[in-house]
């Protein structure tokens, strides 16, 4: 059992340090050590499941999209999705939480459990299970309204009946965006840089107390320094919340994901589960050598 | 190495081919613009017709006198409380009917085919001439529910008329709106209808008041169908409900085109010049609130 170097998180402090240059704080990683992972596609993660997803495939229309995955995502880590375009990840990211209901002619096959219950079960209202699943999408997509209403919307529509101040504070802190819009809650949220944007959309995600987030390359829009305050505050949020993200960015599956599922359509049109595991291992010592031309660049 | 020397015959000109295709461009500019001048020049002329025959007409007493068969002592008094009735009628049924129409079209109606047949059939509803809704009203709301001529009757006939382009325009707006404001409320828990109430139709409420305000302006305009359900009478009083019967300032201004005297040419004339004011006002409202809500 190899120990990763451990280094102490970013605190509040370092984080409240955004915009200055200050020098990258190492990711923090727990080792998930070597698993004993039988085939490439079967494991199963130590920790709980937070979702599981069985034999699920999505088409659109006649077309299939995703065929026969199952995984695990354990609770309370970054679990990235990684591949190349047209692989189903975001298809499998976008069916964690009902939001492929949106797209006219999908429809999909096998279950994702949470808490014991298919998300796709008869009596599930998807309304329930986007509270508790939130997304950040690609584009950072903030309401044009005010960085408050921006926040206290999802509260809102989900009937809190708190404190919408400190709601508001607590989240834009969590997002690590407070210092820098504290004084101007009521500017647009379309005002802000595209970095800040994405802290926004996340602080508004957060302000409906979700269970789950899931990120849709979240950091595609945002230039190197946002996406790197963006990857800190997910190590952040992985402590309390369960995080799934879908990248086109390795460098950047293998900073900051404890797991990593990695999808190809390949021949066959529709995207299929490659290898699943701890990141390292996926990164190292891969057993698909599909995986390995992937990782190390030889396609996609 | 040589030198060369300034050629010339060099010349940065238009010359032969170039020069003719110049020619072609320019000639072509002033033909776009005498198309676009053939519209404006025509309504300006009939503009300034109007203003020299009716403006001597145009003063208090042609808003504060109702019709009369002597032409200098006749006004606009009753049309224009006519007018003002029918218009707010027509608001308050058409707004929310269309707007409901709108959302449930565009977001909430099953994709079906049966619904691309609606679609279709209010764009071909939205060119119906306006003396079919006349005829209808006659037959439905005048006759069939008993209202009579009555501003009730009118205000229907001409709410059917408006409402295949009004929910049109707010088809319209409602599309405008980006999915992506669509995706991030649902993924916040908020209900189908909590998205449409907080974020749709904010974002396409611009659109769907102007839609609104140039439908108006039509059913201000509108004569043939309130002809035909019977508004073409005689009000010499001031309208206080729903169920009397009324005349409206198109109405009136085709009253007195009819009339044989030329004083009553310069009533119509000075009427038309009221008329456009108003539907100038509706058109410029629209421009303004339209401005205002994009911010």
């Amino acid at each position: 059992m190899s120990e990763a170097p451990t280094t102490t998180p970013p605190t509040e402090a370092a984080l409240a340090h955004q915009g200055t240059a200050t020098p990258r704080p190492a990711m923090s990683r727990k080792s998930v050590g070597a698993s004993q992972r039988t085939a490439p596609d079967r494991f199963t993660p130590p920790e709980p499941a937070a979702l599981e997803v069985r034999d699920l495939s999505v088409y659109y229309g006649k077309k299939m999209a995703l065929s026969g995955v199952s995984m695990q995502i354990p609770v309370k880590k970054i679990t990235a999705l990684i591949g190349p375009s047209g692989c189903g990840k975001s298809t499998l990211l976008r069916s964690l939480n009902r939001m492929n209901d949106l797209i006219p002619g999908a429809r999909i096959t096998g279950a994702v459990d949470y808490h014991g219950h298919n998300l796709y079960g008869s009596n599930v209202d998807p309304v329930e299970v986007r509270r508790r699943i939130g997304m950040v999408f690609q584009k950072p997509n903030p309401f044009p309204k005010s960085i408050f209403e921006n926040v206290a919307f999802g509260a809102r529509v989900n009937g809190y009946k708190g404190d919408y101040n400190e709601l508001v504070e607590r989240s834009l802190r969590q997002a690590a965006l407070w210092d820098e819009v504290k004084d101007d809650l009521k500017k647009s949220g379309l005002a802000l840089s595209g970095g800040q944007q994405q802290r926004l959309c996340i602080a508004r995600a957060l302000a409906v107390s979700p269970e789950i987030i899931l990120m849709d390359e979240p950091c595609s829009a945002l230039d190197p320094i946002a996406t790197l305050k963006i990857e800190e505050l997910m190590r952040q949020l992985a402590k309390d919340y369960t995080i799934v993200i879908v990248t086109h960015n390795m460098q950047q599956a293998a900073r900051v994901s404890d797991y990593t599922g990695f999808f190809l359509a390949g021949e066959a049109a529709y995207g299929q589960l490659i290898e699943y595991g701890p990141t390292e291992e996926i990164f190292t010592t891969p057993m698909d050598p599909r995986t390995e031309d992937y990782i190390t660049g030889r396609f996609g | 190495m040589a030198v060369s020397l300034p050629d010339e015959n060099f010349t940065l000109q238009a010359t032969g081919r170039v020069a003719r295709r110049q020619a072609i461009s320019r000639a072509s500019k002033w033909v776009l613009l005498g198309a676009s001048m053939i519209g404006v020049v025509v309504l300006f002329a009939l503009i300034v017709d109007t203003i020299v025959v009716g403006w001597s007409r145009i003063s208090w007493s042609f808003f504060t006198s109702y019709p009369s068969r002597f032409a200098d002592q006749a006004g606009l008094r009753s049309s224009f409380i006519g007018s003002v009735w029918i218009l707010s009628l027509t608001i308050v049924f058409v707004v929310p009917i269309a707007i409901a129409t709108a959302i449930w079209v565009e977001e909430f109606a099953p994709k079906t085919r049966l619904l691309e047949f609606v679609k279709l059939n209010l764009a071909n509803l939205a060119g119906v001439p306006s003396i079919i809704y006349g005829v209808l009203g006659l037959a439905v709301f005048v006759r069939l529910f008993g209202w009579g001529s009555s501003i009730l009757a009118g205000s229907f006939t001409l709410f059917l008329m408006i409402l295949p382009m009004t929910v049109i325009a707010s088809q319209e707006a409602i599309r405008q709106v980006p999915p992506s404001l669509r995706q991030g409320s649902l993924a916040l828990g908020a209900t189908e209808w909590q998205t449409v109430w907080y974020h749709v139709l904010p974002g396409a409420l611009p659109g769907i008041i102007t839609g609104v305000i140039l439908a108006l302006a039509r059913a201000a305009g509108e004569t043939a169908a309130l002809i035909m359900i019977g508004a073409f009478t005689f009000i010499a009083f001031d309208n206080t409900s729903i169920w009397d019967s009324f005349t409206t300032m198109p109405i009136q201004v085709y009253n007195w085109t009819v009339r044989p005297q030329e004083a009553f040419r310069q009533n119509a004339a000075a009427g038309i010049l009221v008329l456009m004011v108003v539907v100038l006002t509706f058109n410029t409202a629209a421009a303004a609130l339209r401005e205002r809500f994009r911010n």
